[in-house]
């Protein structure tokens, strides 16, 4: 089988192709090292690890040899930089992580190596996951491998974000120069960067993934999940990463179901909530027309769509800003200068840490900080922090009430397509309001997918679906269904081509 | 709510972050701008109800009070920017 056909094939697709023996586990990795070096352009990558790629793909082949194959056996993934991974270079995209290879591997990668998966490289991503542009990160931004410009040379050329936090995972899957990725939603990174490039990207619920051995940013909304090009390869992916892990207290006592088993194509009967209060102010009509299209696929498939209100939506995302930061204040105390990463030297301790922090941290991830520091402050704490914690208690409510009248929700992903490099960035708020649509099920801890669903002025848009608690399965089948109703067959136009070209 | 220097000073030095003088005005502005957004917050009525504490609906498992890991020294030293005789080496604490 040519190179570029191995690329081109679904995670599904490979792990089948494997098991007959159609390709060994080495040229599916060597044809997507190959990948990897073609997609250099767009920066997607920190750290590539080929030779880690084929010696894994080596143990790979031996095991399918035998028989002994598991549910990932010798797929290439890519790693969003925020996973441990041992003695591999682990950066957040952060100067502050300078030179750190972890002694430990996270609870996600590990179960992902035991089935047999095999690691291409780490991604890159915003710094500390803080951003929906992928335009923080030390090592750069990357680019997204979609362009407006259509093949007649007419429209904007200009280089666009992927989406962010998980936006070098996102670039990486979209480009075909990994079968999938994992990443991490705090506030939409699975999601967001999913929609802006193309392909799927499920948040499961709070607790189905481990947290242990990923670098934290705000531990109560952080979620590890699977990014790939279809709704099958995040259920079959889901299913290794998932699981309870006694290292994180949050890590939920419960069975993983079999999540392919659930895409059973039959949604006849279930009820789609569709949110009124999510037509917000200035809705794109692009978005409006998807939207409206989903509903209508939804329903065309037999299921019965009920609008639902979800009225503390409107204050998801401030209430957010505060939450978010006031973790990530505490969780990057951490980072001091002594124990790992970078140090600045300083005449005493305090000047030490001051410095360190000062060189090691980008301008976002400050902000951030100092933003988290202030409402944790004496005197702030019950007007910001409690506030906002109550705020998420009737956010949470919301979803409990419209999940009495409905099975699942329907909502766009993003209020936009991808933006240019640069956009955005002098102002952080304007920049926030990306994630209005994802935030709310962070907050509650929700599983949610985005699915690729649409263009709009060339570039792709997401449909996003939004589940009960512990219930990826019907997020995953209602997902599958849109999936195969919108027939989301474009390509980006930056696709690596392992044979040289692309 | 508007910050001023002084508490965005206080506040960077709570976090142990040196900010340079000539960025405290900017760097005011523009917490003030994200602050004055989360403002809205005070607009909801929330006297009864109880801030969130778990997301997830459970209770936090108990595990017995026995070591479980540790005599990793060499691990636990790899990463750190400058060590000595099997320590953490920083700049001089007590005079």
């Amino acid at each position: 089988m040519a190179l570029s056909q191995l690329t081109d094939l679904t995670l599904a697709g490979a792990r089948d192709g494997l098991r007959a023996r159609q390709f060994s586990a080495r040229e599916l990795a060597a044809a997507h090292n190959a990948a990897v070096e073609r997609i250099k352009p767009l920066n997607a990558f920190i750290t590539a690890t080929p030779e880690k790629a084929l010696e894994m793909a080596a143990a790979s082949d031996a095991r399918l040899a035998k028989g002994e194959a598991g549910a990932l056996e010798g797929i290439p993934l890519a790693i969003k930089d925020l996973f441990c991974t041992r003695g591999v270079l682990t950066t957040a995209a952060s100067h502050i992580l300078d030179g750190f290879k972890p002694p430990y591997e996270s609870t996600v990668t590990e179960k992902l190596w035991a089935a047999g998966a095999v690691m291409l490289g780490k991604t890159n991503l915003d710094e500390f996951a803080m951003g929906s542009s992928n335009t923080t990160s030390y090592y750069g931004p990357v680019e997204n491998p979609w362009r407006r410009q259509s093949n007649d040379g007419r429209g904007d050329n200009r280089p666009l974000v992927p989406g962010g936090s998980s936006g070098g995972s996102a670039a990486a899957v979209a480009a075909h120069a990994a079968l999938g990725a994992t990443g991490t939603d705090t506030g939409g990174s699975i999601r967001q960067p999913a929609s802006f490039c193309g392909i799927v990207g499920l948040k499961p619920t709070y607790g189905r993934c481990s947290r242990w051995g990923v670098v934290a940013f705000a531990s109560s909304l952080d979620h590890p999940g699977p990014m790939t090009r279809t709704v099958r390869d995040a259920a079959i992916m889901l299913g290794a990463m998932a699981g309870h892990d006694p290292r994180d207290s949050t890590s939920a006592p419960l069975p993983v179901p079999d999540y392919e088993k659930a895409l059973s194509g039959d949604i006849r009967g279930l009820r789609i909530g569709i949110p009124k209060e999510y037509r917000v102010d200035g809705m794109a009509d692009e978005i409006e027309n998807l939207w409206q299209s989903g509903i209508a696929w939804l329903r065309d498939a037999g299921a019965e769509p009920v609008e639902i209100s979800l009225p503390a939506t409107q204050y998801a995302l401030p209430a957010y800003y505060v939450i978010a930061p006031a973790e990530a204040s505490s969780n990057l105390a951490r980072y001091d200068g002594v124990r790992f990463g970078l140090r600045v030297d300083g005449d005493s301790l305090a000047d030490m840490y001051e410095k360190t922090r000062a060189a090691g941290f980008g301008a976002e991830v400050r902000r951030r900080v100092l933003i988290g520091a202030y409402v944790l402050s004496a005197g702030y704490y019950d007007a910001y922090y409690l506030k906002a914690q109550r705020v998420r208690t009737l956010i949470a409510r919301d979803f409990a009430a419209a999940f009495e009248r409905c099975d699942c929700i329907l909502t766009p992903t993003a209020p936009s397509a991808a933006f240019a490099i640069g956009e955005k960035a002098d102002d952080p708020v304007a920049m926030y309001l990306n994630d209005v649509f994802t935030v709310p099920a962070d907050l509650a801890g929700l599983p949610a997918v985005s699915v690729p669903a649409g263009l709009s002025d060339g570039l792709p848009l997401g449909l996003q679906i939004i589940g009960r608690a512990f219930d990826e399965e019907t997020v995953l089948r209602v997902g599958a269904v849109l999936e195969s109703a919108a027939a989301f067959t474009h390509l980006p136009s930056f696709i690596a081509d392992p044979r040289g070209s692309g | 709510m508007a910050l001023d220097k002084a508490t965005v000073a206080r506040i960077a030095t709570l976090a142990r972050i040196r900010v340079a003088e000539d960025e405290l005005e900017p760097l005011a502005a523009e917490l003030s701008g994200i602050l004055d957004w989360v403002e809205q917050l005070m607009a909801v009525e929330t006297d009864n109800v109880p801030p969130m504490t778990s997301v997830a609906e459970m209770t936090l498992p108990m595990r017995d009070d026995i070591v479980t890991d540790g005599d990793r020294q060499e691990a636990v030293l790899a990463n750190a920017p400058r060590t000595g005789r099997g320590f953490f080496a920083v700049p001089k604490v007590v005079e």
